[in-house]
């Protein structure tokens, strides 16, 4: 069992990295088309969204079918987004303006699309920095706390993926709606939860009141009022 | 506006017989070479004899530049009526029917009427022009345009005083174009226009070829306007009527969105768009970790386009 678990570990590993061995695949062969930087750009930010809304979608998929052992596909998940995440910043950096420093400042105030992608990657980069288990322990509760900042990073990566386009928006249109579902999921069960809590585990008074009104009070506590 | 009298030809304007023949030669092969690529894949239509061999230059033609490899520049087109991509027009354009093509000239002017494009392009004198092409989203390209004036097609109709505006439209064919099928996005058909003073500027030209060929269909067949001081969208493709108007009509980017697509839409990388920079671009054939090109005003044509925007403050008429 542990041997199948592992196994399936490694090729999720592996299979991460299927979408950057076929960039390469498509760069040697000369497949990205007329515009092959702008291409190349896309496809590293189409498949750090993609990986963003894997990790995204661990928590559900655990909550509905009740696997267990899943958080360790979502760090997975986690840090291949991120890495793919980095490689379209360094090919927007070295590859399309080669370091012109001055142009990428220049692009970087007149474009607000960049705006949204920017603090998108500081998210996750923060996220990949505190993903090793030691720093989740030494975190503590700040870490689920620090760890929630991946739902603004999704948000702000689809406003960055919608603003710099003209036309074509089913795709940002697709990666929306699966978002918005994944998002939706946490804040049902967050409502669901505040829901519990107040009828699981009421305190002080208001127990006293729903249950004599219930008539579910028991003798003793009766007797002493 | 100073109304020329026909009857006083100058001879330079006369066309010189063997020109002339040359021409029909020229329009006959195009009609053949229409007709053979109709239906048939681009990537099979790939004869290696062209059109126009050795044309003249256009005065404002860019022999210093190099062009753009016609495979780049023939798949990647902005077509929406076929696809919101760049990538998939180069088939489906193939679908368009460009026989017989005719363009409605009317408005403010003495000869309105339809004219076949086979009479137009008797009339008109083809030349080659190499100019830089600066789409709205930051990639440019150069391409050896073929064409002919806009202005001397206009002056033929002899435009009345009253007209202020030329006002373009492309063709409607749902049945070839999914998207105007779809009534998909952008408002069809497609509508585009310049200010008087701007169409019959010598810099603007209304292709029929491109790399000394019949133009490819995703590039525009059989008739496009080249304004090349302005973004590509401005550059209205399989044109079918041209109005000259009084006032400006409303023009189809423009209506989307009117805060990102002005009417102007000059190239000019100091106003940026409202969501992305104009200040570089990416040269299409241009390799990995080669740097942008610095945008220029008027996508370099300032000598020649400035003046007619003098006393405008650019950023608001962007």
């Amino acid at each position: 069992m542990v041997l199948r678990i592992n196994n399936l570990r490694s090729l999720t590993l592996a299979g991460c990295l299927m979408p950057l061995l076929w960039l390469f695949i498509d760069i040697a062969f000369d497949n990205l088309g007329s515009n092959p930087i702008q291409a190349l750009h896309i496809r590293l930010g189409d498949w750090s969204l993609r990986f963003l809304c894997l990790t995204l979608a661990i928590t559900p998929i655990q909550t509905i079918t009740k696997w267990r052992g899943m958080t360790d596909y979502r760090q997975i998940f986690g840090l291949y987004a991120f890495f793919y995440a980095t490689l379209h910043v360094l090919a927007y950096l070295l590859v399309d303006h080669a370091m012109i420093w001055r142009m990428v400042g220049i692009d970087v105030i007149e474009s607000p699309y960049i705006w949204f992608g920017l603090p998108a990657y500081i998210i996750i980069l923060l996220l990949a920095l505190t993903s090793p288990k030691r720093a989740k322990k030494r975190m503590g509760k700040t870490w689920k706390k620090l760890h929630r900042f991946i739902y603004i990073a999704s948000v702000a990566a689809i406003v960055h993926y919608f603003w710099q386009l003209k036309g074509n928006l089913a795709e940002p249109l697709f990666y929306s709606i699966i978002v918005f579902l994944l998002l939706s999921f946490r804040i049902l069960v967050w409502v669901k939860s505040r829901q519990l809590i107040r009828m699981m585990i009421p305190t002080g008074r208001r127990v006293l009141s729903v249950a004599e009104k219930q008539g579910a009070m028991p003798e003793v506590i009766r007797k002493r009022r | 506006m100073i109304i020329k009298r026909t009857t006083d030809i100058p001879s330079s304007e006369i066309t010189d017989p063997l020109v002339f023949r040359e021409r029909r030669k020229i329009i006959k092969a195009m009609f053949a070479a229409m007709a053979a690529g109709a239906g048939i894949a681009p990537a099979t239509a790939n004869n290696n004899q062209s059109v126009w061999t050795s044309l003249p230059k256009g005065d404002f033609s860019a022999e210093f530049l190099t062009p753009t490899p016609a495979q780049l520049i023939k798949n990647y087109t902005n077509y929406y009526e076929f696809a919101f991509n760049k990538k998939d027009p180069t088939n489906l354009a193939q679908k368009l029917r460009t026989d017989l093509w005719s363009v409605e000239i009317s408005g403010e002017v003495e000869k309105p009427g339809r004219y076949y494009l086979e009479d137009i392009l008797r009339q008109q004198t083809l030349q080659e022009h190499v100019y830089r092409f600066r789409c709205v989203e930051a990639w440019s390209m150069v391409v050896p345009w073929v064409g002919f004036s806009l202005g001397s097609l206009l002056k033929t109709v002899k435009p009345l005083s009253t007209a202020n505006f030329v006002k373009f439209t492309a063709v409607h064919q749902p049945e070839a174009m999914p998207k105007q099928l779809n009534d998909a996005m952008l408002e069809w058909p497609y509508v585009e226009a310049l200010r008087m003073d701007e169409a019959m500027h010598p810099l603007a030209i209304l292709a029929v070829g491109m790399y000394g060929d019949i133009l490819p269909k995703q590039n525009g067949a059989p008739l496009r306007l080249v304004v090349p001081w302005k973004y590509g969208f401005k550059s209205i493709k399989a044109i079918v009527k041209i109005e000259l108007l009084k006032r400006a009509p409303s023009t189809t980017w423009n209506k989307f969105a009117p805060n990102e697509y002005g009417f102007y839409s000059n190239v000019n990388p100091s106003v940026a768009h409202p969501r992305w920079s104009q200040n570089s671009e990416r040269q299409l054939g241009s390799g990995f970790f080669t740097p942008r090109r610095q945008t220029e005003l008027f996508n370099g044509y300032g000598e020649q386009v400035a003046s007619m925007y003098g006393n405008m403050d650019l950023r608001h008429f962007f």
